[in-house]
């Protein structure tokens, strides 16, 4: 994307119809550290990726707790996503105390997309700059929602988002369809294989990751690090099993192996 | 005074009692509900679990009550949001006085005790008035049959007085059984003689392994 007349403000349109301040807040999502959320019929499991701007500093929080049965990740902005984070939290009280019942996901997805839009369509506002993954129950399930900056929202099985989020998304494609069926373990197990994927040669351990879940008869809470830990060592077992199997077949096709393009260089293979 | 057409409140009856102990606190209220000399229910709870470790037992006007109770537990629900663990007694002690005088010119009209476990894990009562005038005392207790109940209590806990220097513990060195026993005791004596406190007993222990429910049934004439 390139910079152009139209993109100064928010209520410009371009000739082509589009809003380019908006689509810029859509970056500001994809430079965040990454955050996937995955479903089954009963559970949804987020997870994100814990970056420290430097090795004195914490990390940021990417994962909130809105109520009982629904939880966010975020990527992008966030003090953006706090502050959202915030608003959400007072819709579920509200509605808790007018209604003496937990405010469907649908619907807090539904606010959450108009208070988006509100800002694509005001002078003296900018969009917001968090991309939020929303996990919660209701009456008729997991529900697993996507909302952008542009106050538009999508359900999903799975997804990932912020940087490197495509390849947990292509890890995720290949998996999906019998994520319904999924166990609650197995769900973690393949949330982590998915933050696996955006590390991308990095280590997984707990301490570069926060797990949450939230389930039929599971209140939504952040799962403790020794937990996660102990799955990654778990994972850690299947996988050395797996690459050994895979080393016996590719020491037979060196040739084409050395064709390959991009990273990595061909003398780490 | 309901003859006046503009009274919007209701006294429902009742009785609340609370008695703080060295490492618990016991809170009991009964549970009729009435209107004048008719009962509308045997049942109804005056007694609502507002934190881990902090109980809230209301007589008065129930409809206020209610209220009460659900501004408090959303109030605690964005206090846990924002710091990450349970509100503890004493701060809800004073968010609920804070809460009272917010409504000074028109006021809940509840009679309130605050019972739980302090920040030691020591019980600890604190008892208010309607506009939210609070004080932390070793027992106390409020509604209809509270005039019965009071004198009882001071002779059996022998509260020390606040004025004494160096200053008492105000709880009671009875233990947690005998606390409760006295309790029961005490409503039962109340029930006789005032005819807004019978039907059953609510009994709430709150103590370091968590928060014990009792029922005892009372005379329900």
């Amino acid at each position: 994307m390139f910079r152009n007349q139209y993109d100064t403000d928010v209520t410009t349109w371009s000739p082509a119809g589009r809003l380019f301040q908006v689509e810029y807040a859509m970056e500001a999502v994809k430079q965040g550290s990454a955050a996937i959320g995955l479903r089954s019929a009963t559970h949804i499991v987020l997870a994100t990726v814990n970056k420290a701007t430097s090795e004195l500093s914490s990390h940021q929080k990417k994962i909130f707790k809105v109520d009982d049965h629904i939880g966010v990740a975020i990527a992008g902005l966030t003090a953006d996503g706090r502050v959202l984070s915030r608003y959400l939290r007072n819709e579920c009280i509200n509605h808790s105390f007018v209604y003496e019942s937990p405010l469907p996901i649908s619907r807090l997805v539904v606010q959450l997309a108009d208070k988006a839009q509100v800002c694509t369509q005001r002078s003296w506002k900018r969009p917001y700059g968090v991309g939020l993954l929303v996990a919660g129950l209701d009456e008729t399930g997991a529900h697993l929602y996507y909302n952008c900056p542009s106050g538009n929202y999508f359900e999903y099985q799975a997804f990932a988002i912020g940087s490197r989020s495509q390849a947990a998304k292509t890890y995720l494609e290949r998996r999906f369809d019998n994520f319904n069926k999924y166990s609650r373990e197995e769900l973690i197990k393949d949330g982590l294989f998915a933050i696996k994927e955006t590390l991308q040669g990095e280590k997984l351990t707990s301490a570069i990751c926060t797990v949450a879940i939230v389930g039929v008869g599971e209140p939504f809470h952040i799962i403790n690090q020794q937990a996660i830990e102990q799955v990654i060592q778990s994972l850690d077992i299947v996988e050395d099993a797996q690459v050994e199997a895979a080393a016996a077949e590719s020491a037979s096709e060196e040739p084409s192996a050395a064709q390959e393009p991009a990273a990595p260089a061909p003398m780490d293979l | 005074m309901a003859l006046r057409g503009d009274w919007v409140y209701e006294n429902n009856g009742g009785t609340c009692v609370a008695i703080a102990g060295s490492d618990y606190c016991v809170v009991a209220a009964d549970t009729r509900l009435s209107v004048g000399y008719s009962i509308y229910t045997r049942d109804y709870s005056k007694i609502c679990k507002l934190a881990d470790k902090c109980v809230l037992a209301s007589s008065g006007f129930q409809g206020d009550m209610k209220a009460l109770q659900k501004n408090l537990s959303a109030k605690h629900l964005i206090y846990q949001h924002q710091h990450n663990k349970q509100m503890s007694c004493p701060a809800m002690a004073r968010l609920l006085s804070n809460t009272l005088y917010y409504k000074r010119f028109f006021p809940y009209y509840t009679f309130n005790i605050l019972g739980g476990l302090d920040n030691e894990g020591k019980g600890c009562v604190y008892s208010y008035d309607a506009v939210g005038s609070y004080e932390r005392v070793g027992y106390s207790c409020q509604g209809t049959g509270g005039a019965l109940i009071m004198p009882v209590l001071d002779n059996q806990l022998k509260s020390p007085s606040p004025l004494l220097l160096p200053s008492r513990d105000a709880v009671t060195p009875l233990s947690e059984s005998e606390a409760v026993d006295l309790v029961k005791d005490v409503f039962a004596s109340a029930t006789e003689r005032d005819i807004y406190t019978g039907d059953k007993l609510e009994i709430i222990v709150v103590n370091a392994t968590g928060i014990r429910q009792e029922f005892l049934d009372l005379r329900k004439d």
